[in-house]
């Protein structure tokens, strides 16, 4: 036995480690559950990790700033000039979009829309990867002390990131969109088409899913979250689709890219926490709920003084004109300030409904359950 | 006197390394594996602990020593990926044991020989790693050959210039 294993000493030792391995793969397989029960080694192996890397990042963005920020300041002020130009150009887009946006959230109080807001939000800097092309996950430096917790969205200003799978002491895992194993409620921004964004098998790209091949998709179409998966807020930026073909059953086979730099994140958000709330309507200005309807359903009239001379009191909280929308009569009203019922600032004709006359005196809103909420917003 | 040919035991030298150099290099390795890709995208093709793997086990010609390190290299990125904790493990724990039982056979110092040994235990390893996801892990994985190839080449032609410069830290018999 002895001269046995002295002569087949290293295929021996070869056998037994590989039958090890095998027997702790065959375990996780069986014991294969919730994604963020991690095992115990890998626990280890990233607390133990996470500290150096840490370290090292956090020093090589001091002497990356010091760099950027005190040596090479190459044609700052040509940048400069051109990003004053900018901000300009965007204070102006910002006012024409502020009016669109006041207006949207005054319509959407009136039909008793809840939207769900992002209400609080963790910077954290991706300080790894999985190291591997087959994983695509990211570390970040903030983890259960920060208030991190599994399932809760990662996102840029750009689009979002992905999914935190797994929490640890000071730092967390990340599951990538691209991950083939990922998956996002999507929305076509144009169509409004609905489908589901998953990674790719090779992890390098993602791809929209459950598109029906009869419909129209076309490339360069936006692709933003659509608050079904209760992860991701309603709206977010996913990407935009690079390629449709048919696919091998019924459905598209939708290609996208990714709007958030994937390839390059530095740091990123961690929503940790959202509310579903009515939209604030608070601050708004001093604009009636009538002045609203006079505008967009020009049918309504403005409602007559109540007995004793009191009239429907011009703040927003009791903006309730309950079948004056056009939810009444199951016509959501847009939201924006583009598709109104002025054509060339001349308005519309519109009959006149019986029901569209405003009740000035009963503020609740009635008429939400006639329109349809969109996934994601909770009524 | 007889022959002796250029891969004879006798010729063949063995070498060691410092406790520095034998845990600081794969430590090193792993850590760069996992921080670089995040700022560096390209670098993911790249698989430093496989590169430390064939390097150790082609230089020290054990062949537990060899798959012994390809084994915790292996483990250890396992641990810090998402994929099942032995899939790179088992794959690394082969490579190594092959590539020290190579090392004991054929003249491993060459530029050429390293290119191609690289090259040859890149695919065996990506092979090994689509099999056990496959058939063990029941997972799709895809083998994207072209690809596979591309990331040879590449791993391959930084394989002979990190084995030259890691020369330095050998420590003959």
């Amino acid at each position: 036995m002895d001269s046995f294993f002295g002569r087949h000493k290293n295929v021996t030792v070869f056998a037994v480690v590989l039958f090890v391995q095998f027997v702790g793969l065959a375990v996780q397989v069986r014991r294969k559950g919730d994604p963020g029960d991690q095992p115990l080694m890998r626990r280890a192996v990233v607390t133990s990790a996470s500290p150096v890397e840490k370290l090292l990042t956090h020093s090589t963005g001091f002497f990356q700033r010091l760099w950027a920020d005190y040596f090479y300041l190459r044609n700052v002020n040509e940048e400069n000039r051109h990003l004053r130009e900018q901000l300009e150009q965007e204070r102006l887009r910002q006012i024409r979009l502020e009016q669109d946006a006041m207006q949207a959230r005054r319509i959407q109080a009136l039909l008793g829309f809840k939207e769900q807001f992002i209400s609080k939000t963790v910077a954290a800097q991706v300080i790894g990867t999985g190291g591997s092309e087959h994983s695509r996950v990211l570390y970040l430096d903030r983890g259960a002390g920060d208030g991190i917790k599994p399932d809760q969205a990662v996102i840029t200003p750009e689009g979002i990131v992905g999914k935190v799978l797994s929490v640890y002491g000071s730092t967390c895992e990340v599951l990538v969109m691209t991950d083939p194993t990922s998956g996002v409620g999507a929305i076509l921004a144009q169509s409004r088409l609905q489908g589901i964004v998953k990674g790719s098998p090779g992890g390098t790209e993602a791809r929209l899913l459950n598109v029906m091949a009869d419909e129209k998709v076309n490339i360069g179409d936006e692709v933003i979250t659509s608050g079904g998966d209760g992860i991701f807020p309603k709206g977010m930026h996913i990407g935009w689709v690079t390629s449709v073909a048919p696919g091998h059953d019924v459905f598209l086979d939708i290609h996208l890219k990714p709007a958030a730099p994937l390839n390059r994140l530095e740091e990123v958000l961690v929503i940790t926490e959202m509310a579903v709330r009515e939209p604030d309507t608070q601050n708004l200005g001093p604009i009636r709920a009538i002045d609203i309807l006079a505008e967009r359903l020009p049918s309504a009239s403005a409602p007559k003084p109540a007995p004793g001379g009191s009239t429907a009191t011009p703040t927003t909280a009791n903006r309730g004109f309950p079948t004056a929308t056009g939810a009444a009569t199951g016509t959501p009203l847009p939201a924006g300030g583009s598709t109104n019922n002025l054509t060339n600032g001349v308005p519309r004709p519109r009959p006149a409904a019986p029901e569209a006359q405003p009740k000035p005196q009963n503020p609740k809103p009635e008429t939400p359950s006639a329109t349809p909420a969109p996934p994601g917003q909770g009524h | 006197m007889p022959d002796l040919s250029y891969t004879s035991r006798e010729q063949v030298e063995v070498y060691h390394f410092g406790w520095p150099a034998s845990v600081g290099l794969p430590l090193a390795a792993l850590l760069l594996q996992v921080m670089l890709p995040a700022r560096i995208h390209f670098f993911e093709v790249f698989d430093l602990p496989l590169l430390i793997t064939i390097f150790f086990a082609v230089s020290r010609r054990n062949p537990i020593a060899g798959l012994a390190t390809g084994a915790v290299l292996g483990l250890l990125q396992d641990a810090l990926g998402r994929t099942l904790i032995g899939v790179c493990g088992i794959a690394k724990t082969v490579v190594g044991y092959a590539a020290s039982s190579l090392g004991v056979r054929i003249d491993v110092e060459n530029p050429i020989t390293r290119f191609l040994m690289v090259y040859g235990f890149y695919m065996i390893h990506g092979v090994i790693y689509v099999l056990i996801m496959r058939i063990l892990a029941n997972q799709s994985v895809p083998y994207r050959l072209g690809h596979e190839l591309g990331a040879a080449l590449a791993n391959a032609l930084l394989g002979v210039v990190l084995f030259a410069l890691l020369d330095r830290l050998k420590r003959g018999d």
